[in-house]
């Protein structure tokens, strides 16, 4: 199973997912950031997923989920570099990602981050 | 009776009443599409499908039926684009059964042979419609293409503000290449606000309420907020009295507004210049 890296600069964890997302890799990954918060105690949490082609329903709600855990230890959570298909497929899904806020690319993500900090 | 060779017998006959069966009919049709096309053309046309008709009765050239019937279908398919009726189409087959059967009334033994030839020139008959029918649903099918393409345009309005003007009544094709070139543009320009501007639209129902929020929400997953504009009085009270509800999602009267509050919303501001 692949494993997603977890990168910390500053007060931010920065996930950057560039492989084929499997069930058990999400999962995997939602543990390791639960850890990775506890150690690090980072304000803000950004996932791009700029190279990610496809999602179904469960990595969709994952995501949000990711989001829910991460306000748990009150870190906010920005979902950056969706593509359109994905944006699509996520609707038509009925998920709309409450709780997780979205931003164009990294740079606008970062944006958000430092300026609700 | 043999069939092949009754037809080879009536092929003998209107070979040599040619060119009265070619003017009667040329006749006929030419009063039937009432001076659209001139009578000269006509003749010219009629007089190739005759020696086809011919060719295919006697039976001697295998490719000739073939041949006949992709001639006529090409004659329907231009007769379709040009906007001749369905009737004037059919009539010019159906006619020269009438040509041929005012011939055919002085020679009573031929009567055989003429309702073997009849059946023939119905099946033609049918085949010419069956052929403009098709046309004209290919006309119908690119003209359809053609709507969807003109009808969703993508505009820059502001640094990081873009614009779709939405015309006409939206159905979930359109919808959705329209939040296909949204969010494409979306990522291509880096905007973080989008004007979505109703006016052209003429009716909202739930339907269509559905489909902009939709559309609304996939942008908001690329990190980019909607406003939806040029909401018209009368489209204001449908969609009140329909208790369509759109949450969160800002709405103006029109464009101008819309783009006031992108504005200010991304911190910008646009002052009258000051004296010179």
């Amino acid at each position: 199973m692949e494993r997603v890296p977890i990168v910390k600069i500053g007060t931010t964890l920065f996930v950057s997912i560039q492989i084929d997302l499997q069930d058990e890799s999400v999962m995997r990954l939602q543990e390791d950031l639960a850890e990775e918060l506890v150690a690090t105690g980072a304000r803000g949490v950004l996932i791009d997923i700029t190279a990610v082609e496809i999602v179904d329903s469960f990595i969709g709600r994952m995501l949000a989920m990711i989001g829910s855990i991460s306000r748990l230890f009150d870190a906010e959570t920005v979902l950056v570099g969706m593509r359109p298909a994905v944006a699509i497929t996520l609707t038509e899904l009925g998920l709309s990602l409450r709780g997780v806020r979205t931003a164009l690319n990294a740079e606008k993500g970062l944006e958000l981050l430092n300026g609700s900090a | 009776m043999d069939v092949d060779s009754s037809q080879g017998r009536m092929a003998v006959y209107m070979r040599d009443h040619q060119d009265k069966v070619v003017g009667r009919w040329t006749e006929l049709v030419v009063t039937g599409l009432r001076g659209r096309s001139s009578a000269a053309e006509v003749r010219r046309e009629l007089e190739a499908l005759y020696s086809l008709v011919l060719r295919a009765m006697s039976g001697s050239d295998e490719h000739a039926t073939g041949e006949l019937r992709a001639t006529l279908a090409e004659l329907s398919r231009s007769r379709a684009r040009n906007g001749f009726t369905p009737t004037e189409t059919a009539l010019g087959v159906f006619a020269l059964k009438d040509a041929v059967s005012e011939l055919v009334a002085d020679a009573a033994d031929l009567v055989p042979e003429y309702l073997v030839f009849a059946r023939m020139i119905d099946d033609l008959g049918l085949h010419t419609f069956e052929s403009y029918a098709a046309a004209r649903e290919q006309i119908i099918a690119d003209q359809a293409a053609a709507m969807l393409e003109l009808s969703t345009p993508v505009i820059r309005l502001w640094e990081g503000i873009i614009a779709v003007p939405l015309v006409g009544t939206l159905d979930s094709a359109r919808t959705q290449l329209a939040m296909e070139k949204l969010l494409e543009t979306l990522v291509a320009t880096g905007a973080d606000h989008a004007v979505l501007d109703i006016t052209g639209v003429p009716t909202v129902d739930t339907e269509v309420a559905q489909h902009l929020l939709k559309t609304v929400s996939a942008a908001r997953l690329l990190g980019a907020e909607c406003i939806i504009s040029g909401i018209r009085p009368q489209v204001a009270h449908t969609i009140v009295s329909l208790g369509i509800e759109f949450g969160d999602i800002a709405t103006k009267a029109t464009l101008a507004d819309a783009l006031a509050h992108a504005l200010a919303r991304s911190g910008q501001r646009i002052e009258k210049a000051g004296p010179a």
